[in-house]
C-alpha cells in the first residue's frame, strides 16, 4: 500500500515502529501537494513543515511521541495561524499574516502535528461548491470537471487526492459533511460549543464549529480527542469534559434504532444517491439494527431559515472588516467614507456581498421581525422537530447532498445553489453533531451517507461510523490518479 | 413586496459597500429572489414560539474582571495599512 494511502492510524504505527520517519512522510505529501491540479491549498507551508516534523522525528526517537506526533495534515484557511498568512479564502485578508494561533492551531501544535499548508476554501466559507475563493476553484479529486462541494472544499480535495491524510475543517450549514461526501471521505461536524471558536474566523457565530474531515471514522476520532474541550476564550464553549473518542468505537451496535426522516427522501433527491443511501441502511439493518420512520416536518423551512439567520449574523461580523486596523485597504482613498467603501466593496467577493446585504437588510427598522426574529423562532420549532425524533431513535440517517458533485461553473443561480444544502442545514440550526461518510456511487462519483445524532453523541456516531468502515471498503476508495 | 434598485443601493450603503450599475442590477434581482425563498417563513405559525438565539440554550459565562492580555498593539499594529505613533490612520476626517 502506498503510503499515502494509510490512515492516521497506520501512519502513527509506521512513525513510531521505525518504518519511515516524519521527514519522509511529510515530503512525501509536500512532493504530492507541488504535483497536484487540485488547487486545495492557498498556501503551502513547506520550511516549517520540515522543520515541525524533525522536531517530531527528535520526540519519537526519544520515546516522548504521543499518537498524533509526525502526522502531517492540511489546516483549514480559516483558522487563524501566528506568522501565517490566514485568508479565509478572500482578497480582503490577502495580506493578513495573523499575529495569533486559533485554539484549534495551537492544539494541533501542541500535539505535535506538521502542517503541511492552508487549505483553500470558499470566501469566508460562504458558499457549496469551493467557487467563491479569490484563489481559484478547487477541483474534485474524482472528476476534475466536477466541484470539491464547500465550503471546506480544499480539505475534502486535500484528504480524497491523498495530499494530505486528515484535514480540518468547519461547518456553519454543511460545509464539513456536503464536500466530505461530494469527495468521498469521512467528515465530522461535533455538537456545537464542542470545539473552540476562538481564532477561526467568524461567519455565522450561532452556527460555526469546526471538525476534523479524515479517511475513517477512527481516525476522526483520534483528531477529535486534540481538537475538542472547553476554552475560556469562546464564549460559547462547552464547559464539558472531553472523552476519549476511541474508547467505543469497537462497540457493537446490535439493537440500534435508526430514524430516517420521511422529509429527506422526497422530491429532489437523485434516485442513484437515494438507493445507494439506502442500500447503506440496508447494511446496517443486516448488522443487527433496526429502522423507523421518523418526521421532521419544519425541515424543509430550514433553507429560508438557514439564509436569514447566517447573512444576519455574518453582515454583522464582516463589518470589522473596514480597512483601517488590518486587512485590504483601497488605493488613495479620498475621504474615511471613500475608504470604507471601496475597501469593502473591492476586497469582498460576489457571494458576500450578497450574504452582507441580506443580512442587513433583514435586520434592519422594520424588517427585523418579519425576517430575523421570524427565523429565530422557526429555528426553534426545527430543533424540536428533532428532539421529539430522539426520543424515538439513537440516530438519524439520510443522504448529505441531494445529488453528487456537479460540473463547475454550472450552477449560477445564487438560490439554486442554496437549494443543495437542504439536508445538512437544520443539524446547524439545531446545534446537533453529524457526519458524513461513504457510502457508494453514483455517475462514478462518491455518495455519502448522513448520520445526525443527539447533543454530546460524538462517541456513538464515530462508533456507529466505524462498524459500517469494518463491514465496508467505500472508505478506502481512492481517486484515479491519486493512487 | 420586492426591492427596487434604488432601495438595494440604500442597502449596499448601509453596508458600506458600493455597486456599479450592472452590480446594483444583478444584486436587485438575487436579493430579491431570495428574499422571496425567505417570504417561505410566513406560512409557519409561530405566535407562541420564543426565538432560539443560540442552540445550547446557554447563559453566558461570567469572570473576574481583571487584566489577561498582554499588551500586543505592536504585532497587532504591524499587519495594519496605515499606523503612526500608536494609532491607526485614515484620512483627515476633521479639517
Amino acid at each position: 500500500m502506498s503510503i499515502h494511502n494509510k490512515t492516521i492510524a497506520q501512519l502513527s504505527k509506521g512513525l513510531n515502529s521505525g518504518e519511515f520517519s516524519s521527514v519522509e512522510l511529510t515530503q512525501h505529501y509536500l512532493d504530492r501537494i507541488n504535483s497536484s491540479q487540485l488547487n486545495a491549498f492557498i498556501t503551502v507551508t513547506d520550511e516549517l513543515a520540515m522543520e515541525q516534523a524533525r522536531s517530531a522525528d527528535d520526540k519519537i526517537a526519544k520515546g516522548n511521541a504521543n499518537i498524533l506526533t509526525g502526522i502531517p495534515y492540511a489546516h483549514k484557511d480559516i483558522f487563524c495561524t501566528n506568522g501565517i498568512k490566514t485568508s479565509a479564502g478572500s482578497k480582503m485578508l490577502d495580506n493578513f499574516i495573523s499575529p495569533y494561533d486559533a485554539t484549534v492551531s495551537h492544539k494541533l501544535n501542541q500535539a505535535e502535528l506538521v502542517m503541511l499548508g492552508k487549505a483553500n476554501m470558499d470566501e469566508f466559507a460562504m458558499g457549496s461548491s469551493n467557487e467563491n475563493s479569490y484563489y481559484g476553484d478547487v477541483k474534485n479529486p474524482w472528476n476534475i470537471n466536477k466541484i470539491p462541494g464547500g465550503s471546506s472544499g480544499g480539505s475534502a480535495a486535500a484528504v480524497a487526492g491523498r495530499l494530505a491524510p486528515f484535514a480540518t475543517g468547519t461547518d456553519t450549514g454543511g460545509s464539513i459533511r456536503q464536500p466530505s461526501s461530494l469527495c468521498g471521505i469521512t467528515g465530522l461536524k461535533p455538537t456545537y460549543g464542542r470545539i473552540s471558536r476562538y481564532g477561526m474566523i467568524a461567519y455565522a457565530s450561532s452556527l460555526d464549529q469546526a471538525g476534523p474531515m479524515t479517511q475513517t471514522a477512527e481516525d476522526a476520532a483520534l483528531v477529535l480527542n486534540v481538537m475538542a474541550g472547553f476554552d475560556e476564550k469562546d464564549s460559547t464553549s462547552a464547559e464539558r469534559d472531553v472523552e476519549d473518542y476511541t474508547a467505543s468505537l469497537n462497540d457493537s451496535i446490535k439493537g440500534l434504532t435508526i430514524g430516517l426522516p420521511k422529509e429527506f427522501f422526497s422530491e429532489g433527491l437523485d434516485d442513484e444517491v437515494a438507493s445507494q443511501v439506502m442500500a447503506a441502511v440496508k447494511e446496517f439493518e443486516s448488522m443487527g439494527a433496526s429502522v423507523k420512520e421518523v418526521s421532521l416536518p419544519n425541515s424543509a423551512y430550514a433553507i429560508p431559515t438557514y439564509y436569514i439567520v447566517a447573512p444576519c449574523e455574518c453582515s454583522s461580523n464582516l463589518s470589522r472588516l473596514d480597512g483601517v486596523r488590518y486587512g485590504y485597504r483601497c488605493d488613495d482613498p479620498k475621504d474615511l467614507e471613500d475608504l470604507y467603501l471601496r475597501s469593502r466593496s473591492e476586497g469582498f467577493g460576489e457571494e458576500v456581498k450578497r450574504r452582507i446585504m441580506i443580512g442587513a437588510y433583514a435586520l434592519s427598522a422594520g424588517y427585523y421581525d418579519a425576517y430575523y426574529l421570524k427565523a429565530q423562532k422557526t429555528r426553534h420549532l426545527i430543533s424540536e422537530d428533532f428532539k421529539k425524533a430522539f426520543k424515538d431513535v439513537d440516530v438519524i440517517m439520510g443522504p448529505v447532498s441531494p445529488t453528487t458533485a456537479f460540473d463547475l461553473g454550472s450552477v449560477k443561480d445564487p438560490v439554486s445553489m442554496y437549494l443543495a444544502d437542504i439536508y445538512t442545514l437544520s443539524a446547524n440550526l439545531a446545534g446537533l453533531p453529524g457526519m458524513s461518510i461513504p457510502a457508494g456511487f453514483a455517475q462514478n462519483l462518491p455518495v455519502g451517507l448522513q448520520l445526525i445524532g443527539n447533543y454530546w453523541s460524538e462517541s456513538k456516531l464515530l462508533n456507529i461510523a466505524h462498524q459500517f468502515q469494518m463491514q465496508t471498503n467505500w472508505h478506502t476508495k481512492v481517486p484515479q490518479g491519486s493512487e | 413586496m420586492s426591492l427596487s434598485e434604488e432601495q438595494v443601493g440604500q442597502i449596499a450603503y448601509l453596508a458600506r459597500l458600493s455597486l456599479s450599475d450592472e452590480e446594483l442590477q444583478s444584486n436587485t434581482k438575487d436579493l430579491n429572489s431570495i428574499l422571496s425563498l425567505a417570504e417561505q417563513l410566513a406560512e409557519i405559525k409561530t405566535d407562541d414560539i420564543t426565538p432560539m438565539a443560540h442552540p445550547l440554550h446557554m447563559t453566558q459565562r461570567l469572570r473576574e474582571d481583571k487584566v489577561t492580555e498582554k499588551d500586543q498593539s505592536e504585532s497587532f499594529q504591524a499587519i495594519a495599512p496605515k499606523t503612526g505613533k500608536r494609532h491607526y490612520l485614515v484620512p483627515t476626517v476633521i479639517e
